[in-house]
């Protein structure tokens, strides 16, 4: 029978209180070098090896005496063990102990680092403390969590949310998580630009290095070089503004044309997702480049010199725009399939033609979402990091100044840290004028009445242009992917164009020996480092997503707006930017991740969380709510109902979620380039470093084999979430209304 | 528990001063007392916006409460969320899980109720025995018409023998004629197994039929409880005379008071009827059209405005000094015409004085 609500059996903080005292006693504290899933540590002197050793055996042999006021938290709860959850004290004493030990962990993992005091002061109080610690391991992290969710125990049973555990624990985690990942890292980037040399802080060195020449330099005018961020502001601008107009065009062909493959053209919205940004650039190379086939055809024709006008301003600019176009086509698409026939019917029966139709309704429809395909491909440009490393010549933009003050000859932090500073306020204003003022803007929300009407045509005298433009465009973007795959069969191009597999050879050869293949290519370890990398990301990237779509669209709470604001920021992150944050962030205690695998993870979950986050709310929103309510009222609780009835329903959204972020993962270059070590390199960075030894045969062979990985994930994807429909539609079609 | 009849574990439901606020001041109910007997059909009924489906959400805990307490069975439940209340709600669109098979759905509630699996089972197909859906337990909902899946969720609700069974206008997604039959049935049902039942609907006929007991609520309080009966025939003010069934409502003064029987007088025409503790004086009465005598020897002077004929009865609008009424009349061989002269009186029981 059901349970009598005072229960006092809590098989959740009974977890909790375990997993604590797990992570406090049995797991080793600290990072392991070897990783904790080689297990090399059980014989490595475990438990009592300070290396390896668990918090409690190192207070027990008086090291690291600063871990032990964590016992007393981790000993609280047991308390209430046998108390209701209705008594205050249950409640109190959970957010005490759940506080005090996250708090304890946090205070004690920044002042302690690696050379002991973090902070001067602690050093003058307390004395130089010669002892130093290290990043926080697993045995660290279980403990933090398990303090976490205590304090959100705590919270829910003082009747937050209603008293619902899983809820408030699920804001915690996700609040917690995006603070360490997303904030933490942000705000140490933001210190660093004020870092001096000696490690003080000053704020003339951030002005120095802010009004430095080549970030806002105006030379270009008289023919000196532009700076970085006025570079990147035009070159972001014309981007957005050629992307929305291509877009709109390839928009208005596919709805209001009789244009006859119109399919194809949809085919075209597939292409950025599984695409590395830089291989149009590579593509562009093989055309235009100085041993490009159209610069070599020209220069026979005409006899000219064949000149470099591509590295630069107009190279990134083309290759952008043909990365970015199909983005701004597909959020087009939507706006314009959406405006209401009828508006249009409506106007066309009060007498306007179909030119005054266009100019009168549906243009101003459309409006904002132009300007919304405008804001996505000017952070687009921005954000892009791959085209202007391949193409960029003298022409400095943001993103690979970040890049090279930090990698290059100048290591230089704190300028590193300015730059991604600009960059991030040119992206974040981008951001917040989407947010703020076409958020309210739409005029396409389907109303759900009956919309049986037809798109008109487009009038005549716009219909032709746009169609050139769309076929000459679309004709370009094939040319350009057919030189990729090309261009990875030819021997060394422009040189010698016999045809030959050996890039494919290099890179992907396998030998199979007595014990097994052997995988002899050059590719095969950042090709499996990457999807291993992808796979781990997607399901975690989707949970996150999904976890926090559900909190969003579901449940209200204080501070909603703001938690969503935070969530979806990280899209608005340049990667670059993320990339620098996130070593300035995780080379020290007490989170140091640096170097290994686990921060690519943790990079790619939280570059395309707001990916899922999109698609969760995109599909649990057309779930009707009383579907959750039935299954409160029915006795089961919130995780139960997120378990049995929202994700069975959101099969395909998980699907979705899962696909596109393994396929982002593994194109992603901006973040990754700053991220990879010798042990977890990636493709794209593996290709990018190919490029930079001007090996262009093997860069783009592997460029070619990771387009057709990702086009058969999302061919599988597109099959299998087809089904999930199909298989749908056939129990409506047998249903009987009567 | 190897019995699985459904049984009843019916419970009352107490209102003491609740509030709900939406946001900081959208007042949603309004310190509202109510008291549902265990084992009774209470309607809550009013027009839209009245406050009647918020105040089933918060008996099923879907919304809590701003303030007052409520209480299912003696105990205080007022901060305890859905999934704690032994409450169970059939909802407006029904919110079958698509998922799920009709078994599936109505085992849905149970398995969380600690029965095990084959318990469940029985339980389950017990449970669309009694709605009549036997055989139909493999069906996905999308494969049934709309009464059955109607029938679907009463049984997924019903078969946790609910301290109190709650049903959001679960007639209002049926025709015509399908709702008089499964009103019916749900009528049937709680009388047979003695369940509390709450109900909400904005249709006073439908009210009229299920009902124990009605609450009529307006802007957010209540406007009168009674059974049907007393409703229909004692309505306390214009509101709730006019919401439920159509009221003539007719100036008059009380000019003797006898007791507890009040004279009044409407142009010279007298009628005795109720006092309702008035005292002399005007006041106002309400008559219902089929309370109306048309063609007696005394009576009110009035003009025939209107005549329409609906096939069982005459409908009259008549006008007069007294302003304007709504009549209808069993005789339909001799209908009077427009513009005849007639004169109307009352039935001996019907009319009513209203508190204003």
């Amino acid at each position: 029978m059901r349970e009598e609500p005072e229960k006092t059996a809590h098989p959740v903080l009974i977890f909790w209180i375990l997993a604590g005292w797990v992570g406090f006693g049995l797991l080793p504290w600290y990072m392991v070098e070897d990783g904790l899933w080689s297990f090399d540590w059980l014989t490595g002197g475990y438990p009592f090896d300070a290396d390896v050793a668990p918090a409690l055996f190192l207070i027990g042999q008086g090291e690291k005496l600063w871990l032990a006021p964590l016992l007393l938290p981790l000993a609280l709860p047991l308390l209430v063990l046998r108390r209701a959850k209705n008594d205050p004290i249950y409640a109190r004493i959970l957010i005490l102990a759940g506080a005090l030990g996250f708090g304890w962990m946090i205070v004690q993992g920044f002042s302690i680092g690696i050379r002991g005091f973090s902070f001067a002061w602690q050093g003058a109080l307390f004395g130089d403390l010669p002892i130093r610690q290290f990043g926080m391991g697993y045995g660290a992290m279980i403990c933090a969590s398990a303090f976490l969710f205590l304090l959100t125990q705590g919270v829910a049973a003082r009747g937050a949310i209603n008293g619902d555990v899983f809820v408030v624990s699920a804001i915690g985690g996700v609040i917690t998580i995006v603070t360490a990942f997303v904030f933490f890292p942000i705000a140490r980037m933001l210190f660093a630009a004020f870092v001096t040399e000696d490690g003080a802080y000053s704020v003339s060195v951030f002005l120095s290095k802010f009004f430095d020449d080549r970030l806002w330099g105006i030379g270009c005018f008289w023919g000196a070089r532009c700076g970085a961020a006025w570079n990147s502001l035009a070159l972001a601008i014309l981007v957005g503004l050629i992307t929305t107009v291509l877009g709109l065009c390839f928009a208005l062909v596919v709805t209001r044309s009789g244009f006859r493959y119109k399919r194809a053209l949809r085919a075209l919205t597939v292409l950025p997702i599984i695409t590395p940004p830089f291989v149009i650039g590579l593509a562009l190379i093989l055309l235009f480049g100085l041993s490009g086939s159209v610069t070599q055809f020209v220069a026979e024709m005409f006899g000219t010199q064949p000149t470099r006008w591509l590295y630069g301003m107009p190279g990134v600019l083309i290759a952008q725009t043909l990365a970015f176009t199909p983005i701004a086509f597909l959020v087009l698409i939507g706006v314009v399939e959406g405006v209401s026939p009828s508006m249009e019917e409506a106007a066309q029966t009060l007498r306007a033609n179909r030119w005054q139709t266009f100019r009168t309704v549906s243009l101003p429809l459309i409006r904002p979402g132009l300007a919304n395909a405008f804001l996505l491909g000017f952070i687009e440009s921005m954000a892009d990091f791959g085209n202007p490393l391949v193409l960029g010549g003298n022409f400095d933009v943001l993103s690979t100044e970040i890049f090279f003050a930090i990698v290059g000859a100048q290591y230089d932090q704190g300028r590193a840290a300015v730059l991604a500073m600009v960059l991030l306020f040119f992206t974040l204003s981008a951001f917040y004028a989407q947010r703020a003022w076409l958020g309210k803007k739409s005029y396409t929300t389907v109303t759900g009445k009956g919309d049986a009407g037809m798109h008109p045509l487009m009038p005549t005298g716009l219909s032709v242009p746009v169609q050139i433009i769309v076929i000459g465009w679309g004709l370009f973007t094939i040319v350009v992917y057919g030189m990729i795959v090309y261009g990875s069969i030819v021997e060394l191009w422009g040189v010698n164009n016999a045809l030959t597999l050996k890039h494919y050879v290099t890179a992907f050869s396998v030998r199979i020996e007595e014990a097994g293949i052997r995988w002899t290519g050059a590719a095969w370890d950042s090709f499996w480092t990457t999807i291993s990398i992808a796979a781990i990301a997607a399901p975690l990237t989707a949970a996150v997503g999904l976890i926090t779509a559900y909190l969003l669209t579901r449940q209200s709470f204080a501070g909603k707006n703001a938690f969503e604001f935070g969530t979806m920021l990280s899209f608005a992150i340049p990667g670059t930017v993320i990339g620098v944050s996130y070593i300035l962030a995780f080379n020290v205690p007490p989170i140091e991740i640096t170097g290994t695998g686990v921060i690519l993870v943790v990079s790619f979950i939280f570059r395309n969380m707001p990916v899922g986050v999109r698609a969760g709310i995109a599909s649990m929103s057309q779930l009707d709510r009383s579907l959750d309510e039935s299954s409160l009222t029915l006795g089961a609780n919130s995780w139960q109902t997120f378990r049995r009835i929202i994700l069975p329903l959101l099969r395909p959204a998980i699907l979705a979620a899962l696909v596109y972020s393994f396929v982002r993962a593994m194109t992603a270059i901006s973040a990754v380039i700053f991220l990879v070590s010798a042990e977890y390199d990636m493709a794209t960075s593996y290709i990018i470093g190919r490029v930079e030894n001007n090996d262009y045969g093997l860069a783009i062979a592997y460029s070619t084999t990771l387009i057709f990985v990702m086009l058969s994930a999302v061919g599988l994807l597109q099959f299998l979430v087809g089904r999930v429909q199909i298989g749908r539609r056939t129990e409506l079609g047998t249903g009987r209304t009567s | 528990m190897s019995d699985s009849k459904i049984g009843s574990k019916a419970a009352p439901v107490r209102f003491e001063g609740v509030s709900k606020l939406f946001g900081k001041d959208v007042v949603a109910v309004d310190r509202i007392d109510l008291d549902v007997a265990a084992g009774k059909l209470v309607t809550l009924l009013g027009p839209s916006g009245c406050g009647k489906t918020t105040t089933l959400r918060m008996i099923a805990g879907l919304e809590m409460a701003s303030a007052g307490r409520i209480l299912i069975g003696g105990r205080d439940v007022t901060r305890l969320p859905a999934t704690d209340r032994d409450v169970s709600m059939v909802f407006q669109s029904y919110a079958l899980f698509p998922h799920m098979n009709v078994l599936e759905n109505v085992m849905y509630g149970l398995t969380f109720s600690g029965f095990a699996r084959d318990e469940a089972r029985s339980r389950a197909l017990h449970g669309l025995d009694l709605v009549g859906l036997r055989g139909f337990d493999g069906r996905l909902p999308s494969e049934l018409s709309g009464g059955q899946q109607q029938r679907v969720a009463v049984a997924r609700a019903l078969v946790l023998e609910p301290q109190v069974l709650l049903f959001d206008e679960p007639l209002s997604n049926l025709d015509a004629k399908l709702r008089r039959q499964v009103r019916e049935d749900i009528r049937a049902i709680q009388q047979d197994l003695g369940l509390t039942v709450v109900y909400v609907t904005h249709d006073q006929e439908e009210a009229l039929a299920v009902s124990d007991e009605i609450v009529v609520m307006r802007n957010a309080a209540i406007a009168q409880i009674g059974t049907p009966r007393q409703l229909f025939e004692a309505p306390n003010d214009r509101f709730v005379a006019d919401f439920i069934g159509e009221a003539n409502l007719l100036a008059c003064t009380i000019v003797a008071i006898d007791g507890q029987t009040a004279t009044i007088d409407i142009e010279g025409y007298r009628h005795d009827l109720p006092s309702r503790g008035l005292s002399e004086g005007p006041a106002t009465i309400a008559v219902r059209p089929s309370r109306l005598r048309i063609g007696d020897d005394r009576g009110i002077r009035a003009t025939v405005a209107k005549a329409t004929y609906v096939g069982v009865r005459m409908e009259y609008t008549l006008t007069g000094a007294f302003g304007q009424v709504f009549a209808v009349h069993e005789d339909v061989d001799a209908p009077l015409a427009p513009g005849a002269e007639v004169r109307m009186g009352f039935a001996a029981k019907g009319p009513v004085l209203l508190h204003e």
